[in-house]
């Protein structure tokens, strides 16, 4: 089925039409563009969405410049001496927006050198199958909707963009604040919490469920919340924000566990960062029939079709878990079944790694702990901690640890779980396990250099069979 | 140009062919329809006819030798044309997949000198022999007896993983009910079943144990078996019936022909005449519908060197029972000598299995997929049986026989076996009834 032909319109027909320029967007437009077909990418703004611009560059940018300076501050421990350490908080900032602008001019070129247009403009969809761009109509044959994703408030609560603060502004605030408090503890909340403390901001992280990154293995939870407090930041789980008043000076954020145990807190600005919704607004979706479930479009794992022929969705719009690298691998499944590429690499969900990049990182891959155990496996578990490290030891990062959960009886690897040392780097060599379907006996038979940081896997699974050297 | 000749699939369920005798040799040329080697195969054996034409340049193998499906055995080529020459260099079938790693666990039985001298081999050879699979499916296929040459790959390039091993019935090989309608079958008492738990073979034995090679065809009967007991519900139903009559039919028949016609004979036919009058048990499992069989096909269960095999009789229900016990015979003589032909010992819609030469007063029998029974007979002994007669009963001696029906819950449900299984008794009881 395809969409149909533009009357009148610019004459342009397109095999296909994305609309979003985030990781899901522009890599379907490249990957489509790569197998022959026309392509157009319908950006109303910057180009590579939130993740480029708003996200997953900008921030790491600042966490960089918090990490260094984090740094400069032991660096007595590696007998060096620096005088005047300090931080000049506008070009903090402005450094970050530098790396982002870059990142959308890379995305530009890559478009230019694919031949894909870029439509700067709104997208909408209109019955029966039209695609227009700010109004105006444009033919293609199939469209992916990579519309992403945007923070979400609490029933009652919502950002106002000044003193209750999304992460947006939370990264290009105009001074550094002297008191924060941030409100959910899941990547976006541990981020913003580590940058400010490391730049000497009073942070309060406050998370409804038991513990900070919930979605973590509990051990991982733990082993931040001691590293949190050691930094100084005050870490409140288990209560629920019940309201915040705001006034020209300040938020008072009224928190309360179960209703019970109410406590203000106050600060100069709140972060609220307790999720995302998918952009599924003004795109015309109800009216050609594209079914929606909890605020995300419904779309199978496999072509990502929605409930409309021709109409293709990925990534933050169809619903968690809500990862730029998983809108990727979407977008190029997505788009080699468009293409009727034999033999796609369908998305393996239970191998999509996550990163945390405060300090220490935090990276998982596979089912935690407990849910292994759930799960009604039999498991084996082993642990690796950075103190027992050579390399981490050398490096001064002897915080964390490296934990692997392996099925007992074949040795799959059924998860890991980072936390400290080189944690986002080496959860690659884990995932690739996973993904590859190596178990326990491959990566002992595997020779890690030493000494690394990454010879810790190894040691983790040698300690869940009861056989670790180093330890 | 020389081409390199491969071990072919001469049976429905080969996976590697023992290469008897080579019947050319080097320097013979070769015309369509020829044939140039005599194999063993899991079933019979096998004339090895080729379809190409040149000149045989090299011989691969040696006689005796087990070469796997799609590896090579021969070079042709045109006269004086040097085989050396052939681009060297090409890949052979790797050691398959899960057939253990480390020490002795490349069980190949190619000689690695071969292989600078082959070529156009690798699409072919790759296709064939070597398994793509990961770590995690190898161990789970070992743990569970899968074959993974039999797994179909879903994984990148078509690699095994976790999920296709998973997805194999345990002990068995994947098949779809279309080939599963051709698979060959083989049927023998339960007590014969393979262990698939870990065999003491294994392990170290004791003094004077002795460690007998697996022949192909042993193999194939361990896969088979282990697939149907353990991926078909089985349950049994014995009845007793009163074999004089039968007894005595055989004696008439004896009487009147020349012809040998066996108490077996008689059976296939009483089995054949009842499944047309209960065809609901004439019937297969598949996933998407029962297929009722219009054809009552009997694969009759023959015992030969080192194993057995189940030939079939093709529409007994309809044939004479001269022409049943002559087809027979011819069909046992063959399996014994190896000599069948595929389409003869595949097909069958229900099987027969007979002990009662044995002394074996009952037994049970494993069905052969995809069939959905096989019935079991027993010996015919003079028992102590109560006959009444109106209001008196006396105990008399009467010839009498067990009957063993194993059926397939999937497709038979317990009434309709039993109502088979009755069938089945009435012929034995009025065996007039085999001949209108």
């Amino acid at each position: 089925m395809t969409l149909r032909q533009a009357q009148g319109g610019s004459g342009d027909k397109y095999d296909l039409a994305v609309i979003g320029s985030g990781p899901g967007g522009y890599v379907a437009a490249i990957r489509g563009a790569q197998l022959g077909m026309k392509v157009a990418v319908i950006e109303r703004a910057e180009l590579g969405g939130i993740c480029g611009n708003w996200g997953c560059i900008p921030t790491k940018a600042l966490l960089r410049s918090a990490e260094v300076l984090d740094q400069l501050h032991h660096l007595d421990e590696l007998g060096l001496r620096a005088d005047n350490i300090g931080f000049d908080f506008a070009r903090v900032i402005a450094r970050s927006r530098a790396v982002a602008a870059q990142q959308a001019k890379g995305i530009a070129f890559l478009f230019k050198k694919n031949k894909i247009d870029h439509l700067a403009g709104t997208a909408r969809l209109a019955p029966p199958r039209t695609l227009l761009v700010d109004g105006k109509e444009v033919a293609a044959k199939r469209v992916v909707i990579a519309t992403g994703a945007r923070p979400k408030g609490l029933p009652g609560i919502s950002h106002d963009g000044d003193r209750v603060l999304s992460y947006r502004e939370a990264m290009i605030l105009p001074e550094r604040p002297a008191s924060l408090v941030i409100i959910g503890a899941g990547a976006i909340g541990v981020e913003f919490a580590y940058f400010y403390a490391a730049l000497g901001t009073k942070v309060v992280i406050v998370e409804a469920l038991p513990r900070l990154l919930p979605v973590e293995d509990e051990e991982v939870s733990e082993a931040l919340t001691r590293s949190f407090v050691k930094r100084g930041i005050e870490v409140i789980t288990g209560f629920g924000v019940e309201r915040i008043d705001t006034s020209p000076s300040g938020v008072e954020v009224i928190i309360a566990r179960q209703g019970a145990d109410r406590r203000t807190l106050a600060a100069d600005r709140a972060l609220l960062a307790v999720g995302v919704r998918g952009n599924v607004e003004d795109l015309g979706l109800e009216a050609i029939g594209v079914k929606l479930e909890r605020g995300f479009i419904v779309a199978d794992r496999t072509h990502y079709r929605t409930s409309v022929d021709g109409i293709h969705a990925i990534g933050d719009v169809i619903g968690p878990p809500l990862l730029a690298h998983k809108a990727s691998a979407e977008a190029i499944a997505c788009v080699e079944r468009i293409a009727g590429v034999k033999d796609v690499h369908a998305v393996d969900y239970t191998t999509i790694p996550g990163c945390t990049y405060c300090r220490p990182e935090v990276a998982s891959v596979g089912l935690t702990e407990r849910q292994a155990r759930e799960s009604g496996r039999e498991v084996k578990v082993g642990r690796f901690p950075w103190r027992a490290s050579g390399k981490a030891r050398t490096a001064g990062e002897t915080e964390g640890f490296v934990k692997v959960i392996l099925d007992a009886k074949h040795g799959e690897l059924l998860g890991a779980h980072l936390i400290g040392g080189a944690a986002t780097e080496l959860i690659g060599e884990l995932g690739l396990a996973r993904s590859g379907e190596l178990t326990a006996d491959e990566i002992l038979g595997t020779v890690h250099a030493h000494p690394t940081f990454a010879e810790a896997i190894k040691s983790a699974v040698e300690d869940a069979y009861g056989e670790a050297i180093d330890q | 140009m020389a081409t390199t000749i491969v071990m072919p699939q001469l049976s429905p369920t080969m996976e590697e062919g023992v290469l008897l005798k080579w019947t050319k040799k080097v320097g013979d040329k070769i015309n369509p329809g020829d044939v140039i080697a005599e194999v063993e195969t899991d079933k019979a054996n096998m004339d090895f006819t080729l379809e190409d034409e040149g000149t045989l340049l090299e011989l691969l193998v040696k006689e005796g030798d087990t070469v796997k499906l799609g590896a090579p055995v021969a070079i042709l080529g045109e006269p004086g044309e040097v085989a050396a020459t052939a681009t060297p260099g090409v890949r052979l079938p790797l050691p398959l997949a899960g057939e253990g790693r480390g020490e002795g666990g490349a069980p190949t039985e190619i000689k690695p000198e071969v292989t600078t001298k082959i070529e156009r081999t690798t699409a072919q050879a790759e296709d064939t022999g070597r398994v793509r699979s990961s770590p995690l499916a190898r161990k789970i296929a070992a743990e569970r007896g899968v074959d993974l040459r039999s797994v179909a790959g879903s994984g990148p390039g078509g690699r095994i993983v976790q999920r296709d091993v998973v997805s194999v019935p345990l002990g068995s090989r994947r098949d779809n009910s279309a080939d599963a309608v051709k698979e060959v079958s083989v049927a023998v008492p339960v007590a014969a079943q393979p262990s698939p738990l870990p065999s003491p073979a294994s392990g170290r034995g004791g003094e004077g144990d002795q460690k007998i090679p697996l022949s192909l065809m042993r193999k194939t009967i361990a896969r088979r078996l282990v697939e149907a007991k353990t991926t078909i519900p089985h349950f049994y139903l014995t009845m007793e019936a009163d074999a004089e009559p039968l007894w005595a039919f055989h004696r008439q028949i004896k009487a009147a022909t020349d012809e040998k016609i066996t108490l077996n004979d008689l059976c296939i036919k009483a089995l054949a005449v009842a499944l047309a009058r209960v065809p609901a048990a004439n019937s297969s499992w598949s996933a998407d519908g029962l297929l009722r069989y219009g054809r009552v096909d009997i694969g009759v269960a023959v015992s030969v060197e080192d194993g057995l095999i189940t030939p079939v009789v093709r529409n007994a229900h309809l044939k004479s029972i001269g022409a049943i016990a002559r087809e027979t015979r011819d069909l046992v003589v063959r399996a014994r000598a190896r000599k069948l032909k595929p389409e003869e010992f595949s097909g069958g819609t229900f099987s027969i299995s007979n002990m009662g030469m044995y002394g074996v007063r009952e037994f049970s029998a494993i069905i052969n997929p995809p069939e959905a029974g096989i019935l079991a007979i027993g010996a015919i002994d003079k028992r102590a049986t109560v006959i009444t007669d109106g209001a008196s009963e006396t105990i008399a001696i009467r010839r009498r026989m067990n009957l063993t029906l194993s059926c397939d819950h999937r497709v038979i449900d317990g009434a309709l076996g039993a109502e088979l299984l009755r069938e089945i008794v009435r012929v034995i009881e009025k065996p007039i009834g085999m001949v209108l």
